[in-house]
């Protein structure tokens, strides 16, 4: 890695990061646990880092290490969009499950 | 241009498609969407890079590339995806964690396998920069790997949810870190030994387990979310190894806000993150002195209903507050609650769910578990929108909620749970709640809503009492 491409990764580390501080700073509590979960996937963009391992892997220990780390790569990525997808519909699928506070909504409905 | 090119602008695609995914999970209306745009630009960038090293514009030199790639995917691909579909909703944090691990395991493979090809090209071939990454991405991942198994272990009951005490608990970590230390100095400037290396890899996969075996079970969801942040940071330290700026920006992204999450659920736990980490409050003496001290005067005073008494309260009531908690999670009460709330409506009672931030396992976790068993989105309330509901409730119903709903957190300065948000359950005016024993919360200490002359106790499992309490309405 010459200095050049250090100091262009470091900086692109640096806005990431405050790119991750910003985008989530206002979420409800109800969507923290897929919110979680969503995060987690995306992490698993390893798997493009384990392929690239793989394409140069010639001795035993390195198809060792790089079968492992697609395999694993892949647990995260596949399962994890997947439980996160499968939160998330059971939200979707409620009648009226738009935004702003049910309170108004409640307060007017006139029961028995 | 050059399909090298082209491929790295696909990469520029995924990064921006994982941002705006992220974003879109920020409100209920549009999440489910933002995680199937994150999920596009996941798609984009795996197959830009098979790709990529089909059309060899990459260093294409391994031997066995294609069946690394497609046992790999299949196997790991399937094993998740038949996990995701078949887990129980009230198993899925522990799946979250066990992916997690998978996640930092195969960031500490990458760093550790460069580490192994550049030591076979001869000695001193790794820059600085990359040796530091190496040793932060070996050192991250792995302690995600073991900490979020044990994590993972510790919620689905295989290891045990109470707080293991070491024998010399801290001097373990003091000589693994040490150990760590020197290994990491050693490799930096030193020289790159593969051995070091390996002694580094332990030393962090011991120190993921004794780090994570101290803390109470209900303070796992805390340090899954901390785990989940780790390992996008050692992502984006493999992203720094392999020289891949599509691994820096995702791993820095949830990092940082998996860092933010990681806060705003210990907020709603009135507890920090040292403190969790730490172990202490929760798990030691303070908590059993303060236990002793109240658990006399809670003795006498505790009145104990029928389930009889308690269907009549709640049939002839106008509003009903339930507050589901952790108990209920465990008991997997769910459907036995909502079958109860229906069967209210539809004698005419007004009911409401009331979701403290961090009611269930995890925050949200108990919005997932309800939606589940097909409560209506607009009856399950939160905490700041309920609080002032409760002085119109004429029952609120407890089901497993402990520390959550306990007034001391408003009154009594000298509670370790004061100023922890709490629901204001006392204000209702009548208390049903259900509870195994008179066991105190994980915070160790009692609740006074207990000793509360509104409130009534009914003993058993969740489940239990609410398949006799649904019996006793149809009953009446």
């Amino acid at each position: 890695m010459t200095l050049e491409q250090l100091l262009s990764s470091l900086t692109i580390f640096v806005l990431a990061i405050l790119v991750g501080f910003e985008v989530i700073s206002k979420v409800p509590a109800t969507l923290h646990t897929p919110l979680m979960s969503g995060a987690n996937s995306i992490h698993g963009i390893v798997l493009v880092g384990a392929m690239l391992i793989a394409a140069v892997a010639n001795n035993p220990l390195s198809f060792l290490l790089s079968v492992l780390a697609v395999a694993f790569a892949s647990m995260n990525v596949v399962g994890g969009y997947l439980v996160t997808d499968r939160m998330l519909e059971m939200f979707k699928k409620r009648p009226a499950a738009g935004a702003g506070k049910p309170g108004a909504k409640h307060a007017a409905g006139g029961e028995a | 241009m050059s399909f090298d090119t082209f491929i790295r602008l696909v990469y520029i695609v995924a990064a921006a498609l994982f941002v705006v995914g992220l974003h879109m999970m920020n409100s209920p209306a549009t999440a489910r969407r933002g995680n199937q745009i994150s999920a596009v630009g996941m798609a984009g960038a795996v197959v830009g890079t098979i790709l990529l090293i089909a059309s060899g514009s990459v260093t294409a030199t391994g031997t066995l590339i294609w069946p690394i790639i497609v046992v790999g995917i299949v196997v790991g691909g399937g094993v998740g995806a038949y996990t995701a579909r078949t887990v129980k909703m009230t198993a899925m944090p522990q799946l979250v964690s066990i992916f997690n691990a998978m996640g930092g395991g195969a960031a500490a493979l990458v760093a550790i396998d460069e580490f192994v090809k550049a030591v076979g090209l001869g000695p001193h071939t790794l820059g600085t920069a990359e040796v530091v990454a190496t040793v932060l991405d070996v050192v991250i991942g792995s302690v995600t790997f073991t900490g979020s198994v044990i994590a993972a272990g510790k919620l689905q009951g295989i290891v045990t949810g109470t707080p293991v005490k070491l024998p010399a608990g801290q001097a373990i970590n003091v000589v693994l870190a040490v150990v760590a230390l020197v290994a990491a100095l050693y490799l930096l400037f030193v020289g790159q030994v593969l051995g070091i290396l390996v002694l580094l890899l332990l030393a962090a996969l011991i120190f993921g387990v004794t780090m994570v075996l101290p803390i109470g079970g209900a303070d796992m969801p805390v340090v899954i979310s901390l785990l989940n942040a780790f390992t996008g940071t050692a992502v984006a330290m493999a992203g720094f190894v392999i020289d891949n700026p599509v691994l820096i920006i995702a791993g820095a992204l949830v990092g940082a806000s998996g860092g933010i999450l990681t806060k705003l659920m210990a907020d709603a736990m009135n507890r920090s993150i040292l403190n969790i980490i730490v172990g202490g409050f929760g798990t030691g003496d303070v908590a059993a002195g303060a236990a002793g001290a109240v658990a006399g005067a809670a003795g006498g005073s505790v009145r104990e209903l029928t389930v009889d008494d308690a269907a009549i309260q709640l049939t002839y009531a106008q509003h009903v507050i339930i507050v589901p908690g952790y108990g209920l999670a465990v008991a997997q009460a769910q459907h036995a609650a909502a079958e109860l709330a229906g069967l209210l409506e539809e004698r005419g009672v007004d009911v409401k769910y009331a979701i403290h931030p961090v009611a269930g396992r995890m925050p949200g976790h108990m919005n997932v578990l309800l939606a589940e068993a097909n409560v209506p989105y607009p009856q399950l309330w939160e905490m700041e929108d309920i609080n002032p509901e409760f002085q119109r409730a004429d029952v609120a119903l407890v089901l497993g909620a402990n520390d959550v709903t306990n007034p001391a957190a408003r009154s009594d300065p000298s509670s370790p749970i004061y100023g922890m948000p709490i629901l204001d359950v006392d204000k209702a005016a009548n208390i049903i709640v259900v509870k195994r024993s008179m066991r105190p919360g994980y915070a160790g200490i009692d609740n006074l809503l207990y000793t509360d002359p509104k409130t009534g106790m009914l003993f058993g499992d969740a489940k239990d009492v609410l398949t006799q309490l649904i019996g006793a309405v149809k009953g009446l």
